[in-house]
């Protein structure tokens, strides 16, 4: 009970050293809040570099197939909904706009910016999502969909099988991006976290937010544009 | 790394006007529309170059500008380009192999003698 009891209260005098003011950089043992923002930020570099891989093996996959099936593809990607694919462009290079400010907005200690701009970014998030669903029910309703077995979908099945695969593991980025925007950005912010000494997770989430786009870029032309 | 970078006062990172960020914006719709047109005119082959080229455009001005790429080090460069030089060997890789291997032949039942 005793030897509890000094625990505790050596854990409270720990959390009273380690307490950190709003706008203050988190306590990072063995290294200056210079170094701990380079660091995380080469970091998060490294993991987008992972990610890029990750859709990098289906550009690839993307170029064989367009490669064997030419045609097929062309046909196919003509019955894409190309305005609903542009307009999604456009929403997801403004949300990158918005995130981007908010980074600048962190900068000046500007906590209510961030807020402001990054709920900006998550409901253009939120827009992107349910104009892909308005896109994939058309797709439903006529057959091309995955599970939905008939002669639609076996005539595009290569065209659509690379389809759904790229933009629904696109779509889970966004998700997880604006999951990240919350939870780094959007909610320290509410509580004035953020401040020119300190807006890391706010860069980082970001960054994260720059990649959904920049898969977009390639995305939107390959499948849409081109086939 | 951190020598270069080692600075005695608190601010970190470099601050981006929200103006030019504006221009980058406006930048990548009128690009984003230009693809879309060039995409209407029938270029056969060339529509495809056409289009990754105007996207490299715009996911260049998306890392240079909207992520800081302008202002990072040699490191956080090589840790962009890394993945594209990776993707460049892996399609390069996989299109000087399989385009030239002979088309599968279909089994065939033989009888035997």
């Amino acid at each position: 009970m005793g030897k509890d009891k000094e625990v505790m209260a050596s854990n409270a005098a720990v959390a009273e050293h380690h307490h950190v003011a709003p706008g203050d950089p988190p306590h990072i043992h063995h290294m200056d809040s210079s170094t701990a923002y380079g660091a995380a930020k080469l970091g998060m570099w490294l993991f987008l570099a992972t990610e890029v891989l990750l859709f990098a093996v289906m550009f690839c996959s993307f170029a064989v197939m367009r490669y064997y099936h030419l045609s097929e593809f062309h046909d196919a990607s003509n019955h894409l909904n190309l305005p609903l694919g542009a307009l999604n462009t456009a929403v997801l290079l403004f949300s990158s706009y918005t995130a981007a400010v908010a980074v600048t907005k962190a900068q000046k200690g500007d906590n209510k910016g961030v807020v402001r701009n990054f709920s900006i970014s998550f409901a253009c998030g939120l827009i992107f999502l349910v104009i892909k669903t308005i896109e994939y029910t058309g797709k439903a309703e006529h057959g091309m969909f995955p599970f939905v077995w008939n002669e639609h979908f076996y005539e595009y099945k290569n065209f659509l099988g690379i389809y759904y695969c790229m933009t629904g593991l696109h779509a889970l980025h966004v998700i997880i991006g604006m999951i990240v925007m919350y939870i780094y950005g959007i909610r320290p912010a509410m509580n004035n976290r953020y401040s020119g000494r300190y807006y890391t997770p706010v860069e980082l989430g970001a960054l994260y937010w720059h990649l959904v786009d920049l898969i977009w870029i390639y995305l939107f032309p390959l499948l849409y544009l081109v086939g | 790394m951190s020598h270069a970078n080692h600075h005695s006062h608190d601010e970190v990172g470099h601050i981006v006007p929200e103006s030019l960020f504006l221009k980058v914006l406006i930048a990548l719709l009128v690009l984003t529309v230009v693809t879309v047109l060039a995409a209407q005119v029938d270029l056969g082959k060339w529509n495809i170059v056409g289009a990754l080229l105007i996207a490299t455009v715009k996911a260049s001005l998306v890392i240079y500008f909207f992520m800081h790429g302008k202002y990072e080090n040699r490191i956080i460069w090589t840790y962009i380009l890394i993945p594209f030089v990776l993707l460049a060997i892996m399609i390069g890789g996989v299109f000087t192999d399989d385009p030239f291997r002979s088309k599968p032949v279909p089994l065939q039942v033989t009888q035997q003698p």
